[in-house]
């Protein structure tokens, strides 16, 4: 238990130290969404589906999740290139304890990055429906920042160098990303694209945040709890499973 | 306390640990010698978890270590040859995060964590951050944490590479101390052979991956009919360089496989 929590606060402390890093990697969702918010908005509006920042924000949100939870999970690939890996896998404490600590502190950062983001939203113009169901959209955010971060330690495990994270990124969590419904809504859409969507456990992710910040949803708000769910623990299995069998 | 039986570990075609058998008695200081790339690290490795044999048994405290790895992670204390500290994090929180990871109660770990970095002298450092201290300071930083804790056994992978005679004295004395008087098993390697005699009782030379040869000093030194442990240990493995890039040694050898099995 005093194991989980040390690798927790370890993963917690060294986000916060990175100042500039935080402000830095609020850049790429505030362009999402104010270069796309208000460069689509009138299509947006003109096609009779309301304002696009109202429906983009919990996008960039789910985006900005993803990203810095799969991150902080490849975070891995650094601590076996300096080393700091080796210690914790010596140590008397089940690998499973390391990898759920590691886990759950990248799922913290990703939702503190999250909640930064929706606060640049509101910045922005955007406003939630109703408050009244913001702190189940809080624990949305963390469910799905559960499950990314366990991807990112899954991955995290089996790479050996940064060529392979090249590959991940481009060929695993962009096409996550686009195909999520982030940046436009997952209705008539082309046969194909539709599967693809469906496949995703991001689209479930961001249509709960959409369900409860803006009260629109493609898939009811109770399945994506459950797939987002079942999604967090075979994604947590598997990278307990990968990370334990670590070789250094 | 350590029981080796023909270990074999093979990366691709390459052979670096080559059926080795050899067992150390507790409370033995046991220093394993070899030139670069004869297969110290890689059997350190595979003795403290981190990497799986290939064939072969190892038994810690008479626990097999495929079947309980756990328990046997809670017998032994390592400090590394290549940097294993968090460089984001200060000092004090690298002793912290250890003496967490390997169960050490708050107040003793308060009590030696204070007392080690000042036997290192990095106590006036010890708010510092990791990736600030100089190649010195960060070894020394590994060693004091490798004494946090009092294990059954410490492993000692060439400990004084980079150290001044200063930290190096401080170093073997302080093995000695927990040697003596709480009975650790110490499993080291060094390329330094006046270590090795002064502080170990028994040695095994390794080459090419095999034990080429195992005793005390003096049984090393009658067998090759030398008059000092470097002239014995240039009899058993010859006076030609490994240079590990024209000869890669297994670590390099094992990061190339891994990069292209993917």
């Amino acid at each position: 238990m005093s194991a989980i929590y040390a690798m927790w606060l370890r993963e917690v402390k060294r986000y916060l130290r990175s100042r500039v890093q935080i402000v830095a990697s609020l850049a790429q969702p505030t362009m999402y969404l104010l270069i796309l918010g208000f460069g689509l908005g009138p299509v947006f509006q003109e096609a009779g589906k309301g304002s696009y920042i109202q429906f983009v924000a919990p996008g960039v949100v789910g985006m900005s999740i993803l990203f810095s939870s799969i991150f902080s999970g490849v975070g891995l690939l650094f601590d076996r290139q300096f080393g700091f890996l080796k210690e914790t896998l010596v140590a008397p404490v089940p690998r499973t304890n390391i990898m759920i600590g590691r886990t759950l502190g990248s799922a913290t950062i990703a939702c503190i990055q999250g909640t930064l983001v929706l606060t640049v939203c509101m910045l922005a113009g955007f406003r939630p429906v109703s408050w009244g169901q913001f702190p189940i959209a809080l624990l949305f955010m963390l469910l799905i920042a559960t499950v990314f971060a366990a991807l990112g330690t899954a991955i995290g495990s089996v790479l050996k160098d940064m060529q392979g994270f090249q590959i991940i990124m481009n060929f695993l969590v962009m096409p996550i990303f686009f195909l999520s419904g982030a940046l436009f809504p997952l209705t008539n859409l082309p046969a194909p694209l539709s599967v693809l969507t469906h496949m995703d456990p991001l689209s479930y992710g961001i249509d709960a945040l959409r369900s409860q910040l803006i009260s629109v949803t493609h898939f009811g708000a109770a399945l994506d709890a459950a797939v987002l769910g079942a999604c967090a623990v075979a994604f947590l299995a598997l990278g307990t499973r990968l990370f334990s069998k670590i070789e250094i | 306390m350590i029981q080796v039986n023909d270990l074999v570990k093979s990366f691709s075609d390459f052979r670096a640990v080559d059926q080795i058998s050899f067992s150390v008695q507790p409370g033995e200081i046991f220093a394993f010698l070899g030139p670069n790339g004869a297969g110290k690290t890689t059997t350190i490795k595979m003795l403290t978890t981190l990497l799986k044999p290939t064939s072969g048994t190892l038994a810690i405290d008479g626990l097999d270590i495929a079947r309980h790895p756990n328990e046997v992670r809670k017998r032994f204390g390592i400090v590394f040859q290549d940097p294993s500290l968090d460089n984001e994090l200060t000092a004090l929180e690298n002793m912290e995060i250890h003496g967490v990871l390997y169960g050490v109660p708050a107040r003793v770990r308060t009590e030696r964590t204070e007392k080690l970095l000042k036997l290192f002298e990095l106590w006036d450092r010890r708010d510092s951050f990791v990736k600030t201290f100089s190649g010195g300071m960060k070894r020394r930083l590994e060693i004091a944490r490798g004494f946090l804790h009092t294990p059954k056994i410490l492993f000692l992978d060439e400990p004084t590479l980079g150290l001044d005679p200063q930290s190096r004295n401080q170093l073997w004395s302080h093995v000695k101390h927990v040697n003596e008087t709480e009975g650790v098993t110490v499993f080291l390697t060094t390329h330094y052979m006046d270590e090795a005699e002064k502080v170990a009782q028994r040695i095994a030379i390794i080459d090419h991956g095999k034990i080429v040869a195992q005793g005390t000093t003096a049984e090393l030194k009658e067998q090759t009919k030398t008059d000092s442990l470097e002239g014995a240990f240039l009899a058993l493995t010859g006076t030609t360089i490994r240079d590990e890039s024209a000869n890669p040694g297994a670590d390099q050898m094992r990061q190339f496989s891994q990069m292209w099995r993917r």
